[in-house]
């Protein structure tokens, strides 16, 4: 049987112990009408049949390996040191368990507790947790927090349209059940619209650092005001950024999410991510998530702890502050891992790659006839490019013929940005890649018009 | 099994509040039990300033331990004009002198008629033993 | 380099490792980058950090540290980890190996989805295997973790009784025994938790049931087998019960490991369940997650799945394989996290159904049951039980004797570290007074099933004869106990100056 070691010999020994005839009397306290169903699943496979069908799976799939990704939107093909990998490889991390017991998980506490002070760090928080599931469920959580901190008293949250909208979805999505308001993201609110809406309802207003299409908004004077209205500001934002931009912090946010995929993290067809989530100190003990802290042990010896334990829901039950019980804690150490190699100097030209790339590519882009890039704003790796042509017909074209995933179809979420192309170019992007990216551009327009009808479904 | 302190000028509640008063005001805080169940305490999250009313059975403060956290509960209403901030940076008082110097806030009684309905000592060393047994 | 690092204040030993920060030298760097290929962009001065406070060291440092801090875990590949409702079993290698194929591992979750079929035709064919094995009819893999599969749960049963138009139904009954993420999920739905205790067997208490059910009752959150480990005796008792005043069946699927061709919790009665596939179905705990954990519903609920879920699109024809695309489901609940779920985790969970089949789970099952009754049946008259039955996958004793006063579960923990083993879960399930509850799982031999019994009989011994050898446990872990009092006190949680904005912006 796979991997389960027991002989003939030892199951008699052991049924004789229990005191049963055989394996089938153990579960006689189950209705006997319904014991022993047939499982309708095809029969076990060796580790090379299996192996030779999970080939064939990934093989099915175009990925950034074979093709050029310009796609974005929340996810990020970006370098990925190989020492992350081999860490995560490492037995003792990844088949351990959550580090409930300090004395035999000082590795994986260490970890976090490094990983914590880095994320501190890089959003110029006092605090971070161990980890949410990804940044749309930390701005779910961040939403928990303002609610909490207002004891029920404010109602209203402000979301910029420039974040994310699957994690606004997810917001809504989380917060179904209470009778919070969520204003502000049907239209096109700039940052001054969004700060017309406070009043002494609201308990927090969210934007994105940078937003949704890769802008670097102008955030000044927003904490004032947030502040001023005796709400509180959260931003959304973008690790890598913050290797080149000022954190959160320095511009006065009170709590920080975000997605740390880029971190470290391949893209995985969407998971597992990492949710970040960094606050100020006085806000700690409304936070969800596992926090490591540091004390000592019964020697005096410097030692790692889970701490705060009272706010999870192992202990406070339905007064916790969140459900929330396993996190992404192998996630976290793979940010920490990519984090320490790349380290102050690398991040920085990490960065400065995914600015420099992204500003050629959106010149190269707007100088094409029959497109456009809006670069009014200062922008970071993402840009909107807007098209003479539906984006889906563009990216069949990219595909097909030149071996390039196009960027996203902003339509789909904001229906006013019909043919508008969200492009992504990170440091993973050559300038071969970016100047036939412009090539197939510049030529899909004709080659659209020469096909007669697409492959591909488009849902 | 432990002897917890259950002074008889004091009146206590099933959820192992105390109070003690002393002419028209009253003092609440935690029992010996409960900082015993509780063991070190590390914070006090206080959520009444002094000017607020408090009622019977509203929640007044929460009480946090490594292992748990529990809710304190108004014994009686009133007003509270006293708050022990004292616990702010050393919370572990309450452990160490929990009817003492370990108090939590003091109340102006609008009503002591809800006093009568509290348990008294003997009553409620009874309660904590039946919960241990 | 260590012994500059060695901080040796009043004798107390050195820390077992420095921090990443404290290694290294400034202006020294790991990664190997590329200067740019392209003109370099006029960088907007004005919006620019000063500073970047994170580590300066080779790659080298980097390999070592995180090496040596591995060295201070415990893990499964390490030995044996009974921590009850934990399901600790092998992580199978070949899992890893899958996950990291490149196909899968480069693949954007954004990408047209007929450029992505492989990872879709896996997605859709988890959701079946899973669907079948539960005995429901669909499967959404989108929740992260057994909590947010219990979050769906709840959402739907909610959002099922509103579309009913029965929003007076607002209470969830949760038993006294239920692990911490039931009542927390309720809350966070904005319903009631109704606790109702269990009797003397260990069994839902059918009488109290009885009085709780009525029509403000949205429905029941219960395991199976039980947080005790045991097979509620009148589960279709239950489930009746809750049925008969109009309230849906939920099953919170931490247990499964005894479940697996043993019965199906849709034919038991239940509407909606989760799984945790980094317990039962082998996907490893990394230090704390990443998880998954899918729900499964029934035809009343399917409708109100999170979502997007994989469908069929296109049938396509013979000889052809079909179209998979992501579709929300009708009333769906919503999104619960972007995306569409741990992908990476039910690579790995497809993996292992694939070399299990349904021969294998069968066994997985048969011999976790069996691995757990054998430990037993070896502690029994040793350590306190609450019940003398046939357990499931795991058992609770009580970490306590009565000749063998002030030792307490926390002791034997620590002690049991000294022998080389993970101590099993500690002080749950609530309802038993010092719970111990363990769990072996069925890839453990007998070998280290009857090591491991040695080693409790051992502590029990040592318990009445040394306690303070326990009392001062563990001695041979790399840290002794530690002060958890002085850490939630103290709460450093970050070991670097965070520069004090608002005093900054007042400058």
């Amino acid at each position: 049987m796979t991997y389960i070691p027991h002989t003939d010999a030892d199951r008699k020994a052991m049924l004789e112990a229990i005191g049963v005839d055989s394996l089938d009397d153990l579960f006689d306290a189950v209705p006997a009408d319904l014991r022993f169903p047939e499982l309708d699943l095809p029969p076990g496979l060796s580790e090379m049949e299996t192996a030779w069908e999970l080939n064939g799976l990934a093989s099915a799939n175009v990925a950034a390996n074979d093709f050029a990704l310009f796609l974005g939107a929340g996810a990020y093909n970006h370098f990925i040191p190989s020492v992350v990998n081999h860490i995560l490889l490492r037995g003792e991390f990844y088949t351990a368990y959550t580090p409930y017991q300090p004395e035999l998980s000082q590795g994986t506490l260490q970890a976090i507790f490094e990983y914590q002070s880095m994320m501190c760090a890089l959003t110029g928080m006092d605090v971070a947790n161990a980890s949410h599931y990804d940044g749309a469920t930390s701005l779910a959580e961040a939403v928990i927090v303002a609610n909490a901190h207002f004891r029920g008293k404010r109602s209203k949250i402000i979301l910029s349209p420039g974040v994310n909208p699957q994690y606004r979805a997810v917001v809504r999505t989380y917060h179904q059940g209470n009778d919070l308001k969520f204003v502000g993201d049907k239209g096109s609110a700039t940052v001054p619209d969004l700060v017309d809406m406070l009043d002494d309802d609201t308990a927090m207003l969210v934007v994105s650092y940078p937003n949704f299409f890769g802008q670097i908004d102008d955030l000044t004077g927003l904490a004032k005001s947030v502040h001023d209205a005796g709400a509180l500001l959260c931003m959304v934002v973008d690790p890598i950024a913050l290797g080149l931009f000022k954190s959160p912090g320095e511009l006065g946010a009170d709590i920080v999410v975000g997605e740390g995929q880029p971190l470290g993290i391949p893209l995985s067809f969407g998971g597992p991510y990492l949710g970040f989530f960094a606050t100020r100190e006085k806000f700690v003990r409304k936070i969800a998530g596992r926090i490591v802290g540091e004390t000592v042990d019964a020697d005096g010896r410097r030692a790692y702890v889970m701490t705060l334990r009272p706010r999870e829901q192992d202990i406070r039950r339905e007064k916790a502050t969140s459900n929330i019980c396993t996190n992404q804690g192998l996630m976290a150490l793979a940010a920490c891992v990519y984090m320490s190699v790349m380290g102050k100097h690398g991040l920085r030209r990490a960065a400065e790659l995914c600015y420099h790339k992204a500003h050629y590519a959106a010149q190269q882009i707007d100088a094409l006839e029959g497109y456009s890039v809006d670069m009014s704003q200062p922008f970071f790796k993402e840009f909107v490019v807007a098209c003479p042509e539906p984006v889906a017909a563009i990216n069949d074209v990219l595909l097909e013929h030149w071996g390039i995933i196009g960027g996203y179809d902003l339509s789909k979420d904001y229906p006013a940005r019909e043919n508008q192309m969200l492009l992504a170019v990170t440091e993973m992007n050559t300038k071969d890649e970016i100047d036939t990216l412009v090539e197939a551009l510049r030529s899909a327009p004709d080659d659209i018009a020469n096909h007669a009808h697409h492959h591909h479904h488009h849902s | 099994m432990a002897d917890w302190k259950t002074p008889d000028n004091a009146k206590y509640t099933e959820n192992d509040e105390w109070i003690i008063v002393d002419g028209d005001t009253a003092k609440v805080g935690l029992t010996d039990y409960a900082q015993d169940q509780l063991s070190d305490i590390v914070f006090v999250d206080m959520q009444v300033e002094v000017g607020d009313t408090v009622s019977a059975g509203d929640s007044f403060a929460t009480v946090e331990s490594v292992k748990a956290a529990s809710d304190v509960y108004a014994p009686a209403s009133g007003e509270v004009v006293a708050v022990n901030s004292a616990l702010d940076d050393t919370p572990e008082t309450i452990n160490g002198d929990p009817f003492g110097a370990g108090w939590m806030i003091e109340i102006k009684l609008s009503d002591a008629g809800e006093l009568d309905g509290l348990l008294d000592a003997a009553a409620y060393a009874k309660h904590c033993a039946e919960r241990e047994g | 380099m260590t012994d500059e690092l060695i901080v040796n204040k009043n004798g107390a030993p050195p820390p077992l490792e420095p921090l990443i920060y404290d290694l290294g030298a400034p202006g020294r760097t790991g990664a190997i980058l590329p200067k740019p290929d392209v003109p370099e962009a006029d960088l907007p001065a004005d919006l620019l950090r000063d500073d970047l406070d994170l580590p300066e060291v080779s790659e080298m440092d980097v390999v070592r540290h995180f090496l040596r801090l591995s060295q201070f875990n415990y893990a499964i590949d390490k030995g044996f980890y009974p921590l009850g409702s934990c399901t600790m079993k092998y992580n199978p290698k070949l899992n890893e190996d899958m996950a990291r194929l490149p196909g899968f591992a480069l693949a954007h979750p954004l990408q047209d989805p007929s450029t992505v079929q492989g990872a879709l035709a896996l997605m859709y064919q988890l959701q079946e295997w899973l669907a079948a094995i539960s005995g429901l009819e669909a499967v959404s893999l989108q929740p992260a973790a057994g909590a947010q599969g219990e979050f769906a749960g709840i959402l739907m049963i909610r959002a099922y009784h509103l579309a009913n138009g029965e929003a007076h139904r607002t209470k969830i009954i949760v038993p006294d025994s239920a692990h911490g993420t039931n009542p927390a999920t309720t809350a966070m739905t904005g319903l009631e938790v109704v606790e109702i205790p269990s009797d003397d067997n260990g069994d839902v208490d059918l009488d109290k049931l009885r009085e709780v059910c009525g029509e403000d009752v949205a429905g029941m959150m219960i395991t199976v087998p039980n947080t005790l480990g045991v097979f509620e005796r009148h589960i279709q008792d239950i489930v009746d019960i809750i049925h008969g005043c109009g309230g849906l069946m939920y099953m919170d699927g931490a247990n499964m490991n005894a479940m697996l061709g043993i019965a199906k919790p849709g034919d038991l009665g239940f509407d909606v369940m989760h799984y945790n596939l980094h317990k039962t179905f082998s996907t490893p705990h990394g230090g704390g997650g990443p998880g998954s954990g899918p729900v499964a519903a029934g035809d009343k609920l399917l409708p109100f799945l999170p979502g997007p879920i994989v469908t069929i699109v296109d049938e396509g024809d013979e000889g052809e394989p079909p179209l998979y695309g992501l579709t929300m489901p009708e009333q769906s609940i919503g999104a619960l996290k972007a995306f569409w779920g741990n992908f990476g985790m039910l690579i790995r969970a497809f993996t292992y159904i694939s070399v299990n089949g349904a021969d294998g789970l069968r066994a997985v099952t048969d011999h976790a049951v069996l691995n757990a009754n054998y430990i037993r049946s070896k502690l029994q008259g040793t350590y306190p039980m609450p019940f003398e039955r046939i357990c499931g996958h795991e058992f609770v004793c009580e970490g306590h004797f009565k000749d063998a006063e002030g030792i307490h579960a926390l002791d034997i923990s620590k002690r049991l570290m000294d022998y080389g083993f993970h101590p099993p879960t500690n002080y749950f399930p609530l309802i038993v007074p010092e719970a111990l509850l363990i769990e072996p799982t069925e890839t453990e031999t007998k070998e280290a099933c009857d090591a491991f019994v040695e080693a409790m009989l051992a502590i029990a011994k040592e318990a009445k004869e040394s306690p303070d050898v326990l009392h001062e446990a563990p001695h041979v872990t790399p840290v002794k106990r530690v002060d958890d009092v002085r850490a939630a006190k103290d709460l450093i949680l970050c070991c670097r100056v965070i520069p004090d904005w608002d005093a900054e912006a007042a400058e």
